[in-house]
């Protein structure tokens, strides 16, 4: 019977193609509009995610002066941290892999008759291997480079594209500066972030180099420090907080004056507003699906009026009442059924094309496409069970009279 | 002689309530015999087309007795008389409300549809109603391909397709010219003769109810005159 049924409803719905395309569109619309903000959304936060553990997962920054967000050190008036600082961090807290100091400065790298603006920083191995960065060519510093404070460097891709232009830059020398030094290593290429800009705009120096030829003094601006997966991270900041506090000579009732910023933190916070903020446009999209459910009530409603006499006739060869209102409910539903199908590949065709060019990644979501898909099957039947329910109920003499 | 397929004994039909009521029927009597070939005629508001709906269990008398096949018709409900339409009456009517934009084989399958017939059964017992009616070369085309005579032939497959006991027909060949209404009237006798079907027919032509074993005449909401024609 229910075979039938459906068998009738793709019958009628082929019968009035334009008019069954125009009762769906709204829904097509809904299911459209909320899988293509679900997707995008997801995309975006797994994009902002990306970029944050692009600065380094399992990274804990600690900067001087409290600070609230990344950059925004306050501290000109707070100590700076001192070499030791590192050392002590390195040996007294259990699993910490890399600690790595920096002290950075601006400068322009120049060679022949090439120069390029960038930011130096001043550190050591420890801030590879925290960042997890891979090198493309070359090495990194040698102990006694780092040691001695060598003048050697360490630069991004592009640092190597506009300076070298197609020379090997490993062994060749440049100036960044007054002063002049080698290039060991290059960096893999790590591409755009949506917070650090290009980060393949670097200069990597050893730590001892550019305090001594740069800033002039023994200042540490930024202690990172890589932390070990299996480990705790929010263990590893409070003993990073209170080794901090010892060594700073804080008293019990004196405030943190330095700040421990965690990237899985900063990576949950951003993600679940950017998460929020989906689930809202998905709610507005929502809507819309709700109007395109009463959309398809209205244009029922017309069809069970300009079929009055298709039901009279359906009623006289001897179709029961609940026979006619299961014809109209599989109608309504076959036809929000339809529309969610098409709204589905619809939104999946527009993200996989938008999504590229947003520079966002195409993340498929089963569950909203499955949800969005149930929710246009149970809008045909909410919205067609009144037409339904009148066309059951009418009189077959006078469904069969009317014009 | 045999209780008769159809009784209809006191039947009385009013519309309306309070002063504003209208006694469409005053207590009709009338018996079809099976393989009868009935006419009903009457000018308009005389009864004949409030009895042709009771008769088709499409609408239920005030007062009195509908025997058909030995059930008491005006006790069923709504759904009972739908079950009783689908298996033993089959309707034409003046406007033969086929449905638009789907085929005439399409058509004549409606009503196996409502009884659950598989799709290869409906599609042999639709060619075969056809062809009764002689239009299985127009099995594919719509309605509004066809013309008026071939339309109401499709209609009479339609109803037919079912092997019905009864067909009902509500003015037949209204809408059609004098020509096609005799090759409508010939079918409808051929179907009565051949198939052993009873045929109720309501017209206003005198031409039309010719073609009956019996007429029956209708005035004010009661049956005047019954003739049975050689």
């Amino acid at each position: 019977m229910l075979g039938t049924t459906i068998l009738l409803a793709f019958r009628e719905i082929r019968r009035h193609l334009m008019r069954s395309f125009l009762t769906v569109l709204g829904v097509v619309i809904g299911v459209f509009s909320v899988i293509t903000m679900v997707t995008l959304g997801n995309g975006a936060t797994a994009s902002v995610r990306q970029s944050i553990s692009a600065l380094g997962s399992d990274m804990l920054q600690v900067r001087p002066g409290q600070s609230t967000g990344p950059g925004g050190g306050s501290g000109t008036a707070v100590a700076p941290f001192k070499l030791e600082d590192i050392a002590a961090i390195r040996s007294q807290i259990a699993g910490v892999v890399a600690v790595a100091g920096q002290a950075q400065v601006a400068a322009t790298a120049v060679r022949n008759a090439q120069n390029w603006s960038t930011s130096v920083t001043g550190s050591s191995n420890d801030f590879f291997v925290a960042q997890k960065l891979a090198f493309s060519a070359g090495r990194p510093f040698t102990p006694a480079e780092e040691q001695s404070g060598r003048s050697v460097c360490v630069i991004g891709s592009t640092i190597a594209r506009n300076l070298f232009q197609g020379v090997d830059p490993v062994g060749q020398a440049m100036r960044v500066r007054t002063i002049s030094c080698e290039v060991v290593g290059v960096l893999a290429e790590r591409g755009q972030s949506g917070f650090a800009g290009d980060q393949d705009d670097t200069v990597v120096m050893p730590i001892k180099a550019v305090q001594r030829r740069m800033t002039g003094n023994h200042d540490v601006r930024a202690i990172i420090v890589g932390v070990d997966p299996a480990f705790d991270s929010s263990a590893i900041k409070a003993s990073l907080v209170a080794l901090m506090r010892e060594r700073r000579r804080l008293t019990s009732t004196e405030a943190d004056d330095f700040s421990v910023l965690d990237s899985r933190q900063i990576s949950d916070t951003i993600a679940s507003t950017v998460g929020l903020l989906t689930v809202l446009v998905g709610a507005v999209a929502g809507i819309s699906l709700l109007v395109g459910g009463i959309g398809i009530m209205n244009i029922m409603l017309v069809s069970v009026t300009e079929r009055t006499r298709e039901i009279g006739v359906r009623l006289a060869i001897g179709a029961l009442g609940h026979e006619v209102l299961l014809q109209f409910l599989v109608e309504a539903v076959v036809l929000s059924c339809l529309g969610g199908l098409i709204g589905i590949v619809l939104a999946l065709v527009t993200c996989l094309i938008v999504a590229p060019l947003m520079g966002l990644p195409f993340l498929f979501d089963p569950s909203i496409n499955v949800l969005s898909f149930a929710f246009s099957a149970l809008i045909g039947v909410v919205f067609g069970y009144f037409p339904a329910r009148r066309a059951a109920a009418l009189n077959p003499i006078e469904a069969l009279r009317y014009d | 002689m045999a209780e008769p397929l159809i009784r209809l004994s006191g039947i009385t039909k009013t519309f309306g309530e309070g002063p504003a009521a209208f006694r469409a029927l005053r207590g009709v009597d009338l018996d079809v015999a099976e393989g009868d070939f009935v006419a009903i005629m009457g000018a308009s508001g005389s009864g004949k087309s409030t009895t042709m709906n009771i008769l088709g269990c499409l609408d239920t008398p005030t007062s009195g007795r509908f025997v058909f096949k030995g059930v008491e018709v005006q006790a069923l409900d709504r759904d009972q008389r739908a079950l009783l339409r689908r298996r033993y009456l089959g309707f034409v009517f003046q406007g033969f409300n086929l449905l638009a934009r789907t085929s005439a084989l399409e058509n004549v399958e409606l009503p196996l549809l409502y009884r659950g017939e598989s799709g290869a059964r409906r599609r042999a017992l639709a060619m075969a109603a056809l062809d009764k009616v002689g239009l299985v070369a127009w099995a594919h085309h719509a309605p509004n391909e066809l013309s008026g005579g071939q339309q109401q032939r499709v209609a009479i497959a339609r109803a037919i397709v079912t092997s019905p006991a009864v067909l009902l027909a509500d003015e037949p060949t209204g809408n059609l010219d004098s020509e096609r209404s005799l090759e409508i009237m010939a079918l409808l006798t051929e179907l009565n003769r051949e198939a052993g079907i009873t045929v109720l027919m309501v017209t206003h032509e005198p031409d039309m109810a010719a073609h009956a074993r019996t007429v029956v005449r209708f005035r004010d909401g009661l049956v005047e005159r019954i003739e049975v024609q050689g």
